[in-house]
């Protein structure tokens, strides 16, 4: 805040208007999408059809929401049809107000040249419990760790500091935290910092 | 049995001729982690790696602070690679909230990443030279580090914890004169880094030592996930400075560096060959720099983006593709942050590449895989 205004030279000041290009809102008629990434998410959802959407496009980024009975099947297709190879990222999302809790994939290609850019981006929703029991209540999802195995480290992280539990992996074990760790998952938004 | 037991907890099978043993966390050997083995007699049988001693919740704590205040304590978790751990941070940020920044302020952030990426690697080679008991190795690196963190001094006011890069630019333009000591400074550090060659890269003992151990395939590299120096050690050709050009390495020509081995002797290699191809860059950049100019839009104090919105940056760190995930809800904190570092990823190839090697081969493997703890952790 105030320790942002030094003495460097000042080129212009409030730049919070964002430019029109960048981080625009999707699905908005007027703004020309990328056509390499349209041709990629085009092709998943001449297969999928409406059991996806494509929640944007955005230079060198596809973003899909899938919902939890269909994301194997959607994720065997991009391993298998379109050669994304493995798994950059997993990460949590805690949305308290939607009652849910959202496991956001970002996958990329080692293989493919063509695809070196790009990241897609495989979002996912799971019911999420006021009182979790991690591993023991209805936050689960379908575990990738069969299809992309960089996976495995990243569910398991995610199970801990979510309480999203995977079914299918074969190694549901906490990493990062301490093997006693008896509180709230530490990322989900309820369990709050001493003294914040 | 085991089905009974809560998810988290885990029961060992004991063998009578299988021997459990904890390498770390105190031991140095093994950084800040627990490495569980089990051997037989000399070899491995089973290994699992046990990382977290030093987790400290940088994405939790990043919720609470602010764009601008989240800088210092994001690059802690490798504070001698400061500047690249935030580069995808600062260029999340960017374009979450629409900066354009000044062409000067992005070479002199392509220089301060290359500096910091040679000086990260010295740190590691001296480790690296060290467990494998080559102490010239470790006295080497440790000071000729000096040389770039001298250069770095005089760039950004700090020894190591920089937090040099802003949004919207970096925090100070250059010191008058820093060019020409930039450049008499990084051929000297060139010169020195080449003699590595003859002590330790040629050296029978340490070829004895690292090739063909621990050695992974091409399609176990892609299939596990790997980067950076891992994953180009075992032929795939993927630096992100090359793939996808983030700020001026468009301008600039970047060679990457690939072996094919896939051994803890490829691995240990290629950081070194990135060394001497980022002195490359640090000498083409300091010739295309715009000689003034602005380094920094200012921007006002508790910048927000506008709305919901999501952004993913990754850039090439010392230690592979570093990604930033951040989502936004329109306030001035971030509403998730999550870091997606290099170490943590070529974390998963451990248990692969020690399984039926030797023992004694241990730090040989774990220390090759360029794998800082404290950058995993988090």
């Amino acid at each position: 805040m105030s320790s942002d205004s030094d003495n460097e030279p000042i080129e212009t000041t409030s730049d919070v208007t964002p430019a029109s290009t960048k981080a625009s809102p999707p699905s908005e008629k007027e703004i020309e999408l990328p056509k390499f990434e349209k041709g990629l998410a085009d092709k998943i959802v001449e297969k999928f059809d409406t059991r996806i959407k494509v929640a944007f496009v955005k230079p060198d980024r596809v973003r899909i929401n899938v919902g939890r009975d269909d994301i194997k099947e959607v994720a065997e297709f991009l391993r298998d049809v379109l050669n994304f190879d493995h798994a950059e990222s997993v990460s949590g999302v805690d949305y308290p107000q939607d009652k849910e809790i959202e496991v956001v994939y970002h996958l990329g290609s080692y293989t493919d040249s063509s695809l070196s850019r790009q990241i897609l981006v495989l979002a996912t929703r799971a019911q999420r419990e006021e009182n979790p029991i991690p591993g023991n209540d209805a936050t689960k999802l379908p575990s990738l760790r069969e299809i992309f195995y960089s996976v495995e480290f990243h569910e398991r992280e995610i199970f801990e500091m979510f309480g999203v539990y995977f079914q299918g992996h074969p190694d549901n074990r906490r990493l990062l935290l301490p093997e006693d760790w008896a509180d709230l998952p530490p990322l989900r938004k309820d369990f709050a910092i001493k003294g914040r | 049995m085991n089905n009974e037991l809560p998810p988290g907890l885990a029961l060992q099978k004991v063998d009578e001729r299988i021997m459990t043993l904890n390498v770390g966390p105190q031991h140095p050997g093994s950084g800040h982690m627990r490495i569980i083995v089990q051997i037989d007699g000399d070899y491995i049988v089973a290994c699992d790696p046990d990382p977290g001693y030093v987790h400290r919740g940088e994405e939790k704590m990043a919720e609470y602070r602010n764009y601008i205040t989240n800088i210092p304590h994001l690059e802690r978790p490798v504070i001698h690679d400061s500047c690249n751990i935030l580069y995808p941070y600062v260029l999340g940020v960017e374009e979450l909230l629409g900066i354009e920044v000044p062409e000067r302020a992005k070479y002199i952030r392509v220089i301060a990443s290359e500096l910091n990426r040679c000086v990260y690697t010295m740190y590691w080679l001296a480790i690296y030279g060290i467990f494998l008991g080559h102490s010239t190795m470790f006295m080497w690196p440790a000071g000729d580090r000096e040389l770039l963190i001298d250069l770095l001094e005089k760039m950004t006011g700090a020894r190591v914890t920089h937090a040099h890069f802003v949004p919207g630019g970096i925090r100070n333009d250059l010191p008058p004169n820093f060019e020409d000591v930039c450049l008499r400074q990084v051929n000297y550090f060139e010169k020195r880094i080449k003699e590595y060659a003859a002590i330790f890269y040629d050296n029978p003992i340490l070829i004895a030592r690292t090739a063909n151990t621990g050695v992974l395939s091409r399609q176990d590299a892609i299939r596990l996930g790997t980067t950076g120096s891992v994953l180009r050690a075992s032929g795939v050709d993927y630096d992100l400075r090359k793939k996808e050009p983030y700020d001026v390495y468009d301008e600039l020509d970047v060679h990457s560096n690939v072996m094919n081995e896939g051994d803890s002797y490829a691995r240990s290699k290629i950081p070194w060959l990135d060394m001497l191809e980022s002195c490359n860059i640090i000498r083409q950049a300091l010739q295309k720099m715009p000689k003034s100019g602005s380094v920094r839009v200012k921007l006002k104090p508790n910048p927000k983006g506008k709305g919901f919105d999501s952004v993913y940056k990754r850039v090439e760190s010392g230690r592979g593709s570093l990604g930033c995930y951040i989502v936004s809800d329109g306030k001035p904190e971030p509403y998730r942050l999550k870091l997606s570092v290099g170490s943590f990823r070529n974390l998963i190839a451990l248990p692969y590449l020690l399984k039926g090697e030797k023992l004694g081969n241990m730090p040989a493997v774990y220390w090759s895989l360029n794998y800082w703890p404290v950058e995993a952790d988090r």
